[in-house]
């Protein structure tokens, strides 16, 4: 006779059930292909021929020769270091004023979402006419203040910048809903708990808004840094102005995705990009972990 | 709160809400320019028409790629509803072994960049006869590590004594499950909902790649034949992005008032 | 703890990746694919046969192919032709994605840069002598066409080709008291017109540009192989395995020259009203060197402008232009039958006939020498400039288009923006492309 199951062995036999489909899932349609780049990163493979031969580690040895895919890691530190604390601070603070108010509170939720909705093209393209350098909306603004114009997009220094405020506006949205989401979560019944016990407002949001949102935050700093590391689509849009090559000038904007691009695709170096790619799992894979660890407390609720 | 604090707030609210809306209103006001205007660092159109909208209804299989991206946007959003939702609170709540490695497993789901899978997909569909089907499309979006991960955080913050209660109640752990722990998350299933609907929604890398029959391209890959090796038609890309982005807001709007609801009744006996 | 778990699992990820290899590695050599017909079966003429053609979407093109198609099948009714486009931006991916997964077209459509490439990794067959011998194409054919010619064997033939014109506003022109009908016709006039008819604002900011400057442009092409050969230096070496941009003085001059345009002369600016395609559409510049095919979006986007095309500038009594096109190849995909009628339908789509069709709708002007001289196309005003210089264009030799292009535009850049040597700063493109030559042609 089977011995019956404690109620730990029933909820673990239910958290199987709940997951083998998803894990069998992600095995086939995430896992495997990854692998599939893995094994390819040590294949000289030009894409369009069917010959790969095996060159173990040759494309990493190049990789750490190249002044590009360096430029690329540079710059895409450069994105992660501005645009996540950036956008993450402001959605944190403009979900707390949106918390407040009550008055068209669901108007100004739309307006801070839309940013995510438009689409990536057309605000790229929206994006270099106000950056640009001659007669564009944010020089005339600098004018009319009476600082001198700015090269921006057709500068080696600024370039990325113009991309990065584009980053996070595009972000904003996606951090305030989840912030907002998590907020909403909080129990009233703490505040008022605080309330009586005579906390003001600054410490009501030091001990019962932040350690509540902790769960939040932490989601939001992981996958913002995730999102923000293969940033892609940006710096393609802005910087290739629709025909040229995108990347800025002299490799200013180029970010390690893109730079993954163009080698499978454009220049067609399946194995060098796997090579690439590697390199940047592992970067992200480490900076998750350390994240979660130094950010995961727990709290006593 | 004070009445000053209130003025302040719908202050700052008022220009950080231009600064977001300037750049969407931008793109509208470019989508009704025509002729050369649409080319002009300035925001205010010269002449309004809606020309260009016409052109996009009419010219291009507009609708038939909407309905497509509806299609696909739709089934992946309740997939990824169901399962990330089992799957995050599964790791949040339920204790089982090989818990950290898998859920970090599911994690690095995350960390390779899409445009290194295509190829992968793109032989596994080929020799599986899949491409061209709404398959395809939909296959890469059934589950997502994102939302497992979202939903994991959220289930994180129930408290293990309302379920304990359910649990005594005599409730099974998917009974628990759904009539306890879900309306507690409610808020982050309404923004998982909106997220994955317009993920899905914008999708193009792969689904460009994917279909190669005009009448299965979904709406990002139909807008993409306005870009051409010479030039971009940017009225009509303006004029469809706009249209684009027209169910993403529905969408939104019937879901942010869960956002907003929160949690009242919470179970709690504070 | 969760130290341990990863690095169990990078390990267990190493050795499954190595394990993979190793099963991978037998590889599946490819049995050279470049003989021409890989099948010595006899296609008889009653045989159903169905063959695939690819290009990129463009909606006249498209169109008029349906046509084309429509056409040959009635002449050719056991051979059926489908026709599939992509995305233009999409559409290198979608090949390559398809040729590694091993299916995609019998026929493709590439740009000739991208040629080379396709050559080396086996794609694509060798014309067959019968139907396009290497003597035939280089006695009809343009002369740019030979920048194709590999190891001297041809693989692709295009139906049509462009050249590079210059496009100059009248209206800027007569404000500026010029003869609005008298365009510059070497490179001293058109560095004095775009001077003058260059205008700055009171605070400085451009209103008006002289000539367009937009490396990621057509400034490139108009570098090499033009400039370069106006200013007496062939920008590649005969047997296409050397880069010979700075080789002479020449080369230095020819580039000093153009990054001079920007720099000192200032009569344009990168970017300008985005790029300068969009600056000359909107009348923000006076002189502009683009392809035919901008005559098209010239006349949708901006058809009240006053402007006129000319042939490029002459300079040392060189006139010469650049020539590009779009070209098609027979891919290994098509054996037998398929090959066989492949090769019908390229001979169909390089008839004279269908030249001259798609010269008037598409405006891209037919491959064969014999198109300069037709009376009927060189009525049009504005396309009889391009066709005229059909005989003179050149090509310029790539193995990897877009790094090609991106070691000019890092060169100018370098210049404009960092104070960069030109001489220097061209040495160093010279330096990488040569790199990439290298490695193409090693093994």
């Amino acid at each position: 006779m089977k011995p019956k199951l404690s109620i730990k062995g029933r909820q673990s036999m239910w958290a199987y059930i709940f997951i083998t489909l998803p894990i069998l899932f992600f095995i086939c349609i995430r896992i495997l292909p990854t692998l599939y780049a893995f094994n390819v990163s040590l294949h000289k493979w030009d894409l369009l021929s069917k010959n790969k031969p095996f060159v173990f580690l040759d494309n990493f040895k190049e990789l750490f020769q190249d002044e590009v895919f360096w430029a690329a890691l540079k710059n895409t530190g450069k994105y992660i270091l501005f645009a996540v604390p950036i956008g993450l601070i402001l959605s944190l603070g403009i979900a707390l004023l949106l918390n407040s108010i009550t008055k068209g509170a669901s108007f100004y939720r739309m307006v801070v979402f839309i940013p995510y909705v438009t689409s990536v093209v057309a605000v790229s393209w929206v994006w270099r006419w106000m950056f640009m350098k001659q007669g564009g909306l944010i020089n005339n603004i600098l004018n009319f203040v009476g600082i001198a114009k700015q090269p921006f997009l057709d500068s080696t220094s600024q370039a990325i910048y113009v991309v990065i405020s584009n980053v996070i506006w595009q972000a904003l949205g996606f951090y305030t809903i989840i912030f907002l989401a998590g907020i909403k979560q909080i129990p009233q019944t703490y505040y008022e708990a605080a309330k009586i016990d005579g906390a003001s407002s600054w410490q009501r949001f030091k001990n019962v808004t932040i350690p509540m949102l902790n769960p939040t935050i932490v989601y939001l700093t992981v996958m913002a840094s995730i999102q923000t590391l293969q940033v892609f689509t940006q710096v393609f849009n802005i910087t290739s102005g629709g025909q040229g090559i995108a990347g800025g000038p002299l490799n200013s904007t180029i970010s390690v995705v893109l730079y993954i691009y163009q080698l499978a695709f454009v220049n067609y170096k399946m194995g060098y990009a796997s090579a690439a790619t590697v390199i940047l799992f592992l970067i992200i894979l480490c900076i998750s972990l350390f994240q979660m660890k130094v950010l995961d407390k727990k709290y006593d609720y | 709160m004070r009445r000053s604090t209130k003025v302040i707030a719908y202050i700052v609210l008022a220009v950080v809400g231009f600064i977001m809306i300037f750049p969407f209103l931008w793109m509208l006001s470019t989508s009704l320019k025509t002729g050369v205007d649409i080319y002009s660092p300035s925001i205010i159109p010269k002449k309004i028409t809606f020309n260009n909208y016409v052109r996009v209804i009419e010219n291009s299989n507009f609708l038939l790629w909407f309905k497509n991206s509806l299609v696909v946007a739709v089934i992946t959003t309740v997939s990824v509803l169901f399962f990330d939702t089992l799957v995050g609170y599964s790791f949040a709540k339920l204790p089982f072994k090989g818990k950290t490695p898998l859920f970090i497993l599911i994690l690095s789901t995350l960390m390779i960049p899409t445009e290194m899978l295509i190829i992968p997909w793109y032989m596994m569909c080929n020799s599986y006869g899949w491409l061209n089907s709404y398959w395809s499309l939909l296959f890469p979006g059934l589950t997502s590590a994102f939302g497992i991960f979202l939903m994991r955080q959220f289930f994180m913050g129930v408290p293990d004594d309302v379920l304990e209660a359910a649990r005594i109640d005599g409730l099974n752990e998917f009974g628990i499950f759904l009539i306890t722990a879900v309306p507690m998350v409610k808020p982050a299933l309404s923004a998982l909902g909106i997220f994955t609907f317009l993920g899905n929604w914008n999708a193009f890398l792969w689904p460009v790649i994917a279909v190669d029959q005009p009448n299965i391209y979904t709406l990002p890959v139909g807008l993409a034949l306005f870009s051409g090796e010479s030039y971009n038609q940017w009225d009509l890309v303006m004029a469809a992005a706009s249209l684009a982005t027209i169910p993403v807001l529905i969408v939104f709007f019937f879901f942010q008032k869960q956002i907003i609801e929160g949690i009242h009744m919470t179970g709690l006996k504070a | 703890m969760k130290k341990k778990i990863l690095s169990l699992i990078l390990v267990g990820l190493m050795v499954v990746s190595l394990l993979a290899a190793c099963g991978n590695n037998g590889g599946t050599q490819q049995p050279s694919g470049n003989t021409p017909g890989n099948s010595s079966a006899p296609s008889t003429s009653d045989e159903k046969v169905t063959i695939e053609y690819w290009q990129y979407f463009y909606e006249s093109k498209v169109n008029l192919m349906d046509e084309l198609i429509a056409d040959f099948q009635q002449k050719n009714p056991n051979i059926t032709v489908v026709q599939k486009h992509f995305p233009y931006d999409s559409y290198q991916q979608k090949v390559a994605a398809a040729i590694s997964a091993g299916t995609g077209p019998d026929i493709i459509n590439l740009y000739y840069g991208w040629v080379p490439k396709y050559v080396k990794s086996g794609t694509l067959q060798e014309l067959p002598a019968s139907s396009f011998s290497a003597e035939m194409i280089e006695k009809t054919f343009a002369p740019m066409v030979e920048v194709n010619k590999i190891d001297g064997k041809y693989y692709t033939i295009p139906t049509a080709v462009r050249t590079l014109g210059l496009f100059w506003n009248k209206d800027i022109f007569a404000a500026n008291g010029l003869d609005p009908e008298k365009p510059p016709k070497t490179l001293e006039e058109l560095v004095e017109y775009a001077k003058l008819l260059t205008k700055y604002d009171a605070n400085g900011n451009l209103e008006i540009e002289g000539l367009t400057f937009q490396p990621s442009g057509q400034l490139h092409a108009w570098f090499r192989p033009v400039l370069l050969k106006q200013f007496g230096q062939e920008p590649i070496s005969a047997d296409k395995r050397t880069v010979q941009w700075n080789a002479s003085e020449g080369g230095y001059k020819a580039f000093e020259f153009l990054v001079n345009l920007a720099k000192v002369d200032k009569v344009g600016e990168k970017d300008f009203y985005t790029d300068d395609a969009t600056a000359f559409i909107s009348g923000k510049a006076a002189l502009h060197i683009d392809g035919s095919y901008r005559l098209g979006s010239l006349k949708s986007q901006a058809p009240d402008l006053n402007y006129g095309v000319t042939v490029l500038p002459s300079y040392n009594g060189v006139e010469t232009s650049f020539g590009s096109f779009w070209t098609n190849g027979i891919t290994t995909n098509a054996t037998g039958a398929k090959y066989d009628a492949a090769v019908k339908f390229l001979e169909y789509l390089t008839s004279v006939e269908t030249m001259k069709t798609w010269t008037e709708k598409i405006g891209e002007i037919g491959a064969k020498n014999e198109i300069a001289n037709d009376p009927e196309l060189l009525k049009d005003e504005k396309l009889a400039p391009f066709i005229e210089q059909l005989p003179i264009a050149d090509s310029y030799f790539y193995v990897d288009e877009d790094a090609d292009r991106k070691a000019l535009m890092d060169a100018i850049d370098k210049v404009l923006l960092n104070d960069v040597d030109p001489r220097q700063a061209l040495d160093e493109a010279v330096k990488s492309v040569q790199s990439i030559l290298d490695d193409y042609w090693k093994n």
